[in-house]
């Protein structure tokens, strides 16, 4: 399976680049832009998609300050 | 006293700390692929950017041979220190609970600092000056100290000198035993008069007179 890790700070957590991002868009002509977050893409082929979230929170991730989502990438 | 330093593909700061150590003691390098700790008294985990930061900075390395070698001595109660990078590595390897985010301003700090000691009764800050203030460089990026749980904190930043926004302005923790400590500023580049300060050899020299209470006089 080809799969997507997506890795976003933990809600609570300041997010000073998410922050960054959501004032620098209006200073580019973007209004009503809100809640920006900003994580990482981690894309994987594994035999065994079970094994996931198991890797996410040993190693993809760090559980402490981070939330994971595993998404099937069905577009091959 | 023998003092084992860590070096990892990435550190930086190995030769500063081993030069810091060597001033109350002997120290040797320890290098990542290796198990043998090479029966140091007590194990320096450097600054700098071990296996490059990737991931996150301290996530690979907390997977290095050494690494499981410094867990088990840490788990027997083996004394720890963790500078930085180092600091990093020991919250990725859970040796230390918490983890550090990217400081507030984004941006790469690099100043002098002044520091409380909150906790004089570690292995760590002993030795410390009575008035409890030392004046310590920072160099770093990723600083933000933050923990869901409450810590036992032995270092803050005094106020106004925060340089990254961490959680009630913490600067060290150690862990519940007190025997594995974890701190953002650099004491090892603090032991010369010649850089301004030589508050950070009372970090190492604290480390020493345990030993010594410890084991010689014992």
């Amino acid at each position: 399976m080809r799969a997507r890790v997506l890795v976003r700070p933990k809600a609570g957590i300041l997010d000073p680049q998410g922050q960054a991002v959501e004032r620098a868009l209006p200073a580019l002509g973007f209004s009503g832009v809100a809640n920006v977050h900003i994580g990482r893409l981690i894309e994987l082929d594994v035999e065994d998609p079970g094994q996931l979230p198991r890797m996410c929170e040993q190693l993809l991730a760090n559980p402490l300050i981070e939330e994971y989502e595993i998404v099937e990438d069905t577009s091959r | 006293m023998k003092f084992g330093v860590v070096r990892f593909p990435g550190s930086c700061d190995e030769l500063d700390a081993l030069a810091a150590a060597r001033r109350v003691g002997e120290a040797v390098l320890l290098w990542h692929a290796e198990r043998d700790l090479q029966g140091v008294d007590a194990v320096i985990i450097p600054g700098g950017f071990s296996y490059g930061d990737y991931l996150r900075a301290g996530a690979i390395a907390r997977f290095a041979p050494v690494m499981e070698a410094v867990a088990e001595f840490a788990r027997d109660g083996g004394l720890v220190l963790g500078i930085c990078n180092g600091f990093q590595v020991l919250c990725e390897a859970r040796l230390l609970p918490g983890a550090l985010l990217p400081n507030t301003s984004l941006r790469f700090v690099f100043r002098q600092v002044e520091l409380e000691v909150a906790d004089a009764d570690t292995p760590f800050t002993c030795a410390c000056p009575p008035d409890r203030r030392l004046s310590i460089p920072v160099k770093h990026t990723t600083g933000r100290y933050f923990s869901p749980e409450p810590v036992r904190v032995v270092l803050r930043y005094a106020p106004g000198h925060n340089p990254n926004g961490s959680q009630d302005d913490i600067a060290g923790v150690c862990n519940e035993a007190g025997n594995v400590f974890g701190l953002m500023p650099h004491p090892e580049h603090a032991v010369d008069p010649l850089t301004g300060s030589t508050d950070g050899l009372s970090i190492f020299a604290s480390i020493a007179q345990g030993h010594v209470r410890q084991h010689v006089l014992a």
